[in-house]
């Protein structure tokens, strides 16, 4: 390997513009962070979304206001991909929109009329799920209604307890409250509709999920950084470490910037692209660290310009490769995967540009030096190799 | 020089390869929707009669079927869609009635020798066959309180025996048992009894700090007391979802425990919701009955069949009156009496529980006490809807049925136990039936997610198209770059994806949405270790060596390098592994599979055909790379 001269392209020449760059996007990246701060997705949040299939696209407007009327607390809906898939979040359970519904509805029939609570059936009561013990009101009174229509509770019979009269439904609130909300948008919207997909999530959930993807992360960092350190040496862990970080916070800003959500599927692809990331930056620096031993003139800055030169070919087809199948993942997989796929993508750009920046300016900025490598560990086995 | 491998490396690597080929290719075979026919008990004979009624009622019902299959003690038959297993599902167990256990499945299309080789499918996660998914909390704390206030109401019981007089023993906040004494010589005593009586609770003593307070005893459960109840809570619920999601014929459902309190419930291919919850949300189902007097009135008397099958058709008629239902069960667990050394099951009730029992049996000494297991089938049931239509509605049924009908020889309380059992095997049945029976602490939904069918049914063809056209441009792009060694590394590639699709059929990994796009990174990923090997060589060629050495040290160079951040990598994906839950999982377990089968074909697959391809030519001058 030992060449005449050091061709190389002058990557590191440009190094304070580019650190500079780079500190501005991490700038802007955590301004965004910190004032718009991540569109959690249902996994972190907790509450309840339901995906509903129409017939006919959808109008968005008239499907919040109907939300809205049915009892669910601050509702959003949005489109999913297209104008017929419509997705309906709420931040409650679906039981809680049943009995805000139930409420207004006692409440006009008999003003003072109240739910007093809600508790599973008594044993030997076979078949049912709940029961909802009203006050003020009497079961005549609420027979002739159709709040609980049998329709969507099926059973429902009514007995008179200390407290009140109570309501055993055969079907539990939550389900025939969904099965309400399908027949009122089908009504409304005059046409077919399908329940596509509903996922609720408790509030406990969420809050672990964060608390645990964020130890991920970090648990992620230092076992990467130990080994680096064992296999490198420590300049070589932070610059790796820096990298990871630059990337993780230029993915998570892009995500605050744009306002995409961000669900355990994008937490799984900012891990992946730590990975990969990392991937990238580990063939740098074996090269760096072989030029090292190998070459044994030119500056540190020289050896580090040659060293990128000489991966960039296979950093740059790696990169292609991977960004190929990640835009057909983007492209054909579906919405569901859409913004996994566009964590990856990022995340690989970012990816790629850290690992031939960050990483490699940090490595200078630490003043990496032939000193650091010497005297080499055992190489014996590429040493004989070497012999043309 | 030459690059050569030995023989036996030649052989083992297309042994490794023909093995992934073999398990990969279950998966072209989709298993085919079904329906499975047991009777409900296991003398039931199920043959070809059962089966010309089953074929005879999907026939009158217009339901394609085919392979038609019954070996004696079940059937099976295979249908064409999802769609119309449900409807054959409800018309055979409308044909056959409750005696038959009807129940939706999946049936193997694997070739007999496939099967025999261990090959089967993939299983598909629920994001692509649509079904439900629960996340049940159980509620542990509560579970905890309960021992507690058993063991306030027990300790209150030992210290009246003792003559050690108290003041109060209740159980405060923070689940603390707390004792007051009038005087500390009074309390020392009773901290003296206790400790030696129970040895999984920590005892500390308050003296009084003002005039006129009393003198405090309390006791917390040890650390390993509490994991302990922790642990029986959970997989005591845990059997009894088992048992009841049994109850739903759905096929392979997941039921799981998942951490300290949690439990995952999966039903692939369950649409009704509202039927899932409410048998997996099901109260508990014992119930003590007295037996009914001789001369009682008919209408306070019910006959009961026995449930085990040495009992087949015994009968017992119970008193109408329950005396108390499995809610009040605290525990239940088999042993053997320590004089006779007969086998028992001894039950603990809790406090309410407790004096429910003593108050029935104290007056009824010498009578006979049956205990009644609640079992719930579903049925379907013709209604008429509002438009007035007929419409089939699930309907549960009770099933009741006698597992212990024993002599009351004392008046009973709070723990008891159940002897003159025939060996220990049926003591550990009864202490089973028990606490199945028995509600250890309450569970309630925290996740909640279902998919349905179509969507499950588009995942996937998304999926495969994804997984298509990224890897037709990787292959394109490979071949026009590298050319000859591109081929190679296009063969190595196809080999890893099927490397890997077998892999992960052979340890039974499910595949799920994320999974796939794990698959599809993997395809991008993959190529890398053999873009580095590739650039050495070009390296080495431009630097002037000759083709044979170039390749081999474009090998040997790269492999350290390779093994870096490969490594790296898959510490990565194991934290992804072990941090994760559902979907973020099957992402982590394929990337990681992934990770191994690349290193495996880019290493030695590629090694292998180039040595074969230009390793033996002494005077090779150019490779096309």
């Amino acid at each position: 390997m030992a060449q005449e001269e050091l061709k190389s392209i002058n990557f590191m020449g440009w190094r304070k513009t580019i650190g500079a760059i780079s500190i501005l996007l991490l700038l802007v990246s955590i301004v965004s962070l910190a004032v718009n701060g991540l569109r959690l997705g249902l996994d972190f949040t907790g509450g309840t979304q339901i995906e509903v299939g129409f017939a006919e696209p959808a109008n968005l407007g008239e499907i919040r206001t109907l939300l809205v009327e049915q009892g669910l607390e601050n509702p959003t809906a949005v489109y999913f991909g297209s104008e017929t898939e419509v997705l309906i979040r709420t931040q409650g359970a679906m039981q809680d929109g049943a009995l805000v519904l139930i409420g207004n509805r006692l409440e006009a029939l008999e003003p003072g009329a109240q739910i007093v609570r809600v508790e599973r059936p008594a044993a030997g009561q076979a078949g049912l799920s709940q029961v909802i013990v009203l006050d003020g009101v009497s079961a005549a009174q609420v027979r002739d209604t159709d709040i609980f229509d049998r329709t969507y509770f099926g059973n429902v019979e009514f007995a008179q307890v200390e407290d009140g009269l109570a309501v055993t439904l055969e079907n539990s609130l939550d389900v025939a409250y969904t099965n309400r909300l399908l027949t009122a948008l089908s009504e409304h919207a005059n046409t077919d509709v399908e329940l596509r997909r509903s996922e609720f999530v408790g509030p406990q959930i969420g809050e672990e999920l964060r608390d645990e993807g964020g130890l991920g992360m970090l648990v992620a960092l230092f076992l990467v950084m130990l080994y680096i350190a064992f296999r490198f040496q420590y300049k070589f862990a932070l610059g790796a470490v820096a990298a990871l970080i630059h990337d993780v916070i230029l993915v998570l800003g892009f995500f605050s910037l744009f306002q995409l959500d961000f669900d355990l599927t994008v937490l799984a692809a900012v891990l992946a692209v730590i990975g990969y990331s990392l991937n990238d930056t580990i063939v740098v620096f074996d090269r760096i660290r072989e030029n090292f031993r190998l070459v044994r003139r030119g500056s540190p800055k020289e050896v580090v310009n040659f060293s990128l030169t000489q991966t960039l070919e296979r950093t740059l087809i790696t990169s292609l490769t991977t960004l190929l199948v990640l835009v057909m993942l983007f492209l054909f997989g579906g919405e569901l995967i859409n913004n996994f796929a566009t964590a990856l993508i990022v995340g690989v750009l970012v990816g790629t540009y850290s690992s031939i920046y960050v990483s490699a300016n940090t490595l200078l900025a630490l003043h990496i030096d032939r000193e650091d490598l010497i005297p080499p560990p055992k190489e014996g086995e590429e040493q004989e190799e070497l012999v043309p | 020089m030459l690059n050569r491998y030995p023989l036996w490396k030649y052989l083992l690597i297309l042994l490794v390869v023909v093995f992934g080929f073999v398990y990969a290719s279950a998966n072209l075979y989709a298993p085919d929707p079904a329906v499975q026919i047991s009777g409900q008990s296991s003398g039931m004979d199920i043959d070809e009669r059962v089966l010309r009624r089953v074929e005879r009622a999907l026939e009158q019902a217009g339901i394609d079927y085919f392979g038609a299959e019954a070996d004696g003690s079940r059937a099976q038959i295979r249908l064409n869609t999802a769609d119309s297993q449900m409807r054959a599902q409800r018309y055979i167990q409308e044909e056959l009635g409750d005696d038959f256990i009807v129940a939706l499945n999946l049936a193997a299309t694997t070739p007999r020798w496939l099967e025999r080789l261990g090959a089967s499918p993939m299983r598909l996660g629920l994001d692509l066959a649509g079904g439900v998914h629960f996340l049940m909390e159980v509620d542990t704390a509560a579970a905890i309180h309960r021992r507690q206030e058993i063991n306030s109401d027990a300790m209150r019981a030992r210290l009246r025996d003792e003559r050690i007089r108290y003041s109060s023993v209740s159980v405060g906040d923070d689940n603390v048992v707390i004792g007051r004494f009038r005087n500390a010589d009074l309390r020392d005593q009773a901290l003296r009894e206790l400790r030696r009586e129970y040895q999984n609770l920590e005892f500390s003593t308050e003296d009084p700090q003002s005039e006129g307070a009393s003198y405090r005893l309390n006791a917390v459960l040890s650390d390993t007391a509490v994991r302990e109840i922790e642990d029986y809570a959970l997989s005591q619920n845990l059997v009894t979802l088992r048992n009841r999601v049994n109850e739903l014929g759905v096929s392979e459902p997941v039921v799981q425990r998942q951490g300290r309190s949690r439990i995952i419930v999966q039903l692939p291919g369950v649409q009704d919701t509202a039927e899932a919850k409410r048998i997996i949300g099901k109260t508990a189902n014992l119930e003590f009955r007295l037996e009914a007097l001789p001369d009682s009135l008919v209408s306070m008397r019910d006959e009961f069949e026995f449930r085990s099958e040495s009992d087949a058709g015994r009968t017992a008629e119970l008193e109408r009156q329950v005396i108390l239902t499995g809610d009040h069960v605290a525990n239940a667990s088999s042993g053997f009496d320590h004089e006779t050394s007969q086998p028992q099951v001894n039950i603990t009730l809790d406090s309410a529980g407790g004096a429910m029992m003593h108050r029935a049996t104290r007056g009824n000494i010498g009578r006979r006490m049956g205990v009644l297991f609640i079992e719930y089938r579903t049925t379907f049931e013709t209604r008429e809807n509002e438009f007035g239509e007929e419409v089939q509605v699930p309907v549960q049924e009770a099933d009741r049925r006698i597992i212990s009908l024993a002599t009351v020889q004392a008046a009973l309380g709070v723990q008891f136990r159940i002897t003159g059992l025939d060996s220990p095997a049926e003591a550990s049945e009864l202490a089973l039936l028990l606490r199945a029976g028995a509600l250890a602490a309450p569970m309630y939904f925290v996740e909640e997610r279902t998919i349905g069918p179509s969507l499950g049914a588009e995942n996937i063809q998304m999926g495969v198209t994804s997984v298509k056209w990224g890897l037709a441009l990787v292959l394109l792009f490979m071949l026009l770059y590298y050319r000859a060694f591109g081929v190679i590394a296009n063969i190595a590639l196809t080999v890893n994806l099927v490397l890997l699709i077998a892999v992960m059929s052979l340890l039974g990994a499910t595949l799920t949405l994320p999974g796939i796009a794990g698959i599809v990174l993997t395809v991008g990923m993959a190529v890398d270790a053999n873009v580095l090997i590739f650039s050495r060589i070009r390296e080495e060629l431009k630097a002037g060596s000759p083709p044979q050495s170039a390749i081999a040290a474009g090998y040997d160079r790269a492999f350290v390098t390779i093994m870096d951040a490969n490594i790296t990598t898959l510490i990565v994906a194991i934290i992804l592994y072990a941090i994760g839950t559902g979907p973020v999982q099957g992402f982590a377990v394929t990337l990681s599979i992934g990770i191994l089968t690349s290193m495996f074909t880019a290493l030695l697959v590629t090694r292998s055909m180039v040595n074969l391809a230009y390793g033996g030519r002494r005077n090779l001058q150019k490779i096309w790379i």
